[in-house]
């Protein structure tokens, strides 16, 4: 019960900023902040919890950025429309890649993820519609009553998908299923000699975790009024939404967020002060040394010093 | 499309120069991948690095082979430290590596990619060569010298390799380790150390492989996304760990590439070799000549 | 009566390798039934066709009356066969306790706080009650062994298959493994075991099978099995 009060309230507060007359650009970084909480938590759902290292997350993020340009080309479908599709298709990619783990663990699943991010990368450079490498120009509809601009919109949209992604990832963790992955992660025969449906827990952790990743992909287009193949699918979205988490701390569905609205900031911070390169080589800096030094992430480091402090 | 018969031998004999290049840049990755079990997706991040020290020793007036062979033994020394330091953070502790392994070759990657981009920039770098540049004639078909270099380098590379891991003591002592760990230890070698040195020595491969690397075309640092797929199709493809089976895997790529680029062109290039690892890992995943 | 599991031809290969060759046996309610053989005589493979770890390419596989040589290995245990594994494979992130609650959650469906106090009961049976709340990374070798029978029981099955649960063992530590799967046959569980210490398999098994190159060379009690000159041969070399 707490949880929901506090995520209203969260949810509240960025819906109550948005309608305020805060600076722009907080809307314009925050909004790929909550994108990064969206796409840690559901990174999380399948690699923290179950142990399947996703390295193809640009593959599920850059679909749903696709899938929801084209339905506005072809249909002009309003942008929920469009999340839901993105939703469904991550969803269905996230089944084909289920399937994978039914021969594929370790290693061999996560370079399999980068084989289906590059795969997907060159379907969508050579299909003209979508503007093939070069990417499309994207015009921006009218903004809707109660907001000022587009890009405020757009971060109430993700606000309540970071919401609604913590609150799955919440559920699947305290729930039974919760437990059932993580005995699939500590040993995969043992689990199913316990009575764990392994496959359809994996067939369900991916498909809820690339549903996830494919909505938060859905909005980027008109974040940025523009679309292309190489930044949508980049490796870099695998690289963060895996470092997050782990620099957050992966037993628990708080650890993603912390780890995304840390690392993101810092980034957001970079960027704008530094370069870009450099936002790049703080997030493979703080993976390394938080894999090296502190295995459980900010949120294990947080639970020894409250235990040492007693 | 009609496929003349005179493209498509052109398109083989292209794709088997190329193969030969990919599989000696797969071959460090086929003894610490292959062999080691180690998770080593940093491999071809680590090669792009030694294409760039090539075109740093280059520049002081040296031929890239010879550059590339130069910095063999300093890879070598690398190769070991990393995996000391590996073994001594993950493997030793034995439960969760698996995650956390995956984890920290990839953040390495990475911060290699943007190191390499700090110091040198985005541009491509070229290395120069008399071999570079001029083609041989023969009748009609002409073959870049830069891949026949390429190919010799590769094959020796490989034959070296190959006969390293049979004919002598520490070689076959590396190929005991992946199999049975403890008849090793009852043989009174170290595992640890054994492992070490092999590491070593395929991270001393890559550091020729990157000198091929630039040999072969200009070089840029996110270029190792590319040959993440290129090195790990050719290693499961091949069964891992099996020399003459890289060799075999990477004709196998060379060719399919090159047939590919030459009927869709350029931009469906990159799919082949992650198509081909997907569908090999998806169908056979112990690959062609798998133990 | 129907016999609880009733194997029959049951084949196995790997590659060109036969592993199983026409494998029968019959195991009655109540039974303490021995699986012994040589190293690569096709043991482990039999038991992991029988819990679902392997698909058998031909036979049949019947447990109380119904094929399930079909089912993937959840449902199995669902049915009533439990195992443990040769090399202990506990859930090493969670506590003794939670390692039972997997079981109790997925096969009884017990509620938390009911599959805790049954969990609390098999471990105290065990002799791991004081450690219920540590990690099961942290336990010796025979705690281990002993974290598989429980997790196993915490399924509550009607067969229990014991895969070399002695296997390295010190001889007090043999008895006490003993001892408890002599009190699990006793409240009415069919167990399996396997096991490479004779005198162990010898003195708990009613009924002892011996498999030779994947085939089963004899049957008997275990006075009668000692005594066999294909199993000394198998065993021996000679």
């Amino acid at each position: 019960m707490t949880y929901w009060i506090g995520a209203g309230l969260l949810f509240l507060a960025a819906l109550g900023l948005a309608l305020s007359g805060m600076n722009e650009y907080f809307f314009y970084a925050g909004y790929v902040v909550l994108t990064f909480v969206v796409l840690a938590t559901a990174w999380n759902i399948l690699g923290g919890y179950a142990g399947y290292v996703n390295f193809g997350t640009g593959a599920f993020f850059g679909l749903g950025s696709y899938s929801a340009v084209v339905l506005f080309k072809a249909l002009g479908a309003p942008l929920a429309v469009q999340i839901v599709a993105a939703a469904a298709v991550g969803a269905a990619l996230g089944f084909g890649v289920g399937m994978l783990t039914l021969r594929l663990r370790g290693i061999f699943f996560a370079i399999a993820t980068v084989a289906i991010l590059f795969i997907t990368e060159t379907l969508m450079v050579n299909w003209r519609y979508v503007g093939g490498a070069t990417g499309l120009q994207l015009l921006r509809p009218e903004v809707m009553a109660p907001f000022a601009s587009y890009t405020r919109m757009l971060f109430v949209v993700m606000a309540l998908l970071a919401v609604l992604a913590v609150s799955v990832a919440r559920y699947v963790q305290v729930s039974w299923i919760g437990r059932g992955l993580r005995a699939i992660r500590d040993s995969e025969e043992a689990a199913e000699c316990s009575g764990v449906p392994t496959l359809k827990l994996k067939l369900f952790a991916c498909a809820v975790s690339g549903a996830l990743m494919g909505a938060a992909g859905a909005p980027m287009p008109m974040y940025l009024s523009f679309i292309e193949p190489a930044s949508s699918f980049s490796l870099n979205w695998g690289v963060s939404a895996l470092a997050m988490p782990m620099i957050g701390g992966t037993a628990h569905w708080i650890g993603p967020v912390v780890g995304a609205l840390l690392l993101g900031s810092i980034q957001q911070i970079v960027t704008v002060t530094i370069s870009n390169e450099i936002n790049v080589l703080v997030v493979g800096v703080l993976l390394v040394l938080f894999v090296v030094l502190a295995p459980d992430g900010v949120v294990g480091l947080f639970r020894k010093w409250i235990r040492s402090s007693r | 499309m009609i496929l003349s018969m005179d493209l498509l031998f052109e398109a083989i004999l292209f794709g088997i120069l190329l193969g030969c290049f990919y599989a000696a840049v797969s071959i460090g990755l086929s003894v610490s991948f292959g062999l080691l079990d180690v998770p080593h997706v940093a491999h071809p991040a680590l090669m792009v690095a030694g294409s760039y020290c090539t075109y740093i020793v280059a520049g002081w007036g040296l031929d890239p082979i010879l550059a590339g062979v130069i910095l063999m033994p300093a890879f070598f020394v690398l190769g070991i430290l990393i995996y000391r330091f590996y073994y001594e953070t993950f493997e030793r502790r034995g439960s969760e590596a698996g995650v956390r392994g995956l984890a920290f070759f990839f953040g390495l990657a990475f911060i290699i990619e943007v190191g390499l981009i700090l110091l040198f920039g985005v541009d491509q770098r070229t290395v120069h060569a008399p071999y570079i540049g001029s083609s041989l004639a023969l009748g009609e078909y002409r073959i870049p010298y830069r891949m026949l270099v390429a190919f010799g380098v590769a094959l020796v590379l490989t034959a070296a390799l190959t006969l390293y891991l049979s004919k002598t003591f520490t070689g076959r002592a590396i190929k005991a380790v992946a199999q049975d760990e403890p008849a090793l230890r009852l043989m009174g070698a170290n595992p640890v150390r054994i492992k070490q040195w092999a590491f070593g020595i395929a991270t001393g491969a890559s550091a020729l492989a990157g000198a091929m690397l630039i040999i072969v075309g200009p070089v840029e640092p996110a270029l190792d996304r590319l040959y993440i797929g290129r090195t790990f199709c050719v290693v499961v493809l091949a069964g891992l760990g099996s020399m003459t089976g890289t060799l075999a895997a990477g004709l196998i790529l060379g060719i399919a590439e090159s047939i590919v680029l030459m009927l869709f062109g350029a931009s469906w290039a990159p799919a082949v070799a992650f198509g081909l690892l997907l569908v090999v890992l998806g169908v056979r995943p112990q690959g062609l000549f798998g133990r | 009566m129907d016999p609880l599991l009733k194997v029959e031809s049951l084949s196995k290969h790997f590659g060109g390798f036969t592993a199983l060759n026409g494998v029968s046996l019959e195991i009655v309610q109540g039974e303490r039934f021995g699986l012994i053989g040589p190293n690569g005589s096709g043991k482990t493979t039999l038991i992991n066709c029988i819990s679902g770890a392997l698909w058998n390419d031909s036979g049949s596989i019947r447990f109380q009356g119904s094929e399930i040589s079909k089912l993937p290995a959840y449902q199995r245990t669902r049915l009533g066969i439990a195992r443990s594994f040769q090399i202990p494979r506990p859930f090493h992130s969670m506590s003794l306790l939670e390692n039972l609650l997997v079981p109790s959650a997925y096969v009884v469906h017990l509620r938390e706080s009911e599959g805790e106090a049954e969990a609390m009961k098999i471990l105290a049976m065990m002799g791991l009650a004081d450690k219920a709340r540590g990690l099961a990374s942290q336990l010796s070798q025979v705690e281990l062994r002993k974290l598989e029978l429980a997790r196993a029981m915490a399924a509550r099955p009607r067969l229990l298959i014991s895969d070399e649960a002695m296997a390295g063992l010190a001889g007090a530590e043999v008895d006490e493994v003993l001892k408890i799967l002599f009190e699990l046959n006793a409240q009415g569980i069919t167990i399996i075991m396997i096991e490479h210490i004779m005198q162990a398999v010898m003195r708990f098994s009613q009924r002892v099978v011996c498999l030779d190159a994947g085939a089963i060379i004899c049957e008997g009690t275990p006075a009668a099995i000692v005594q066999n000159p294909d199993v000394q041969r198998a065993y021996l070399g000679a």
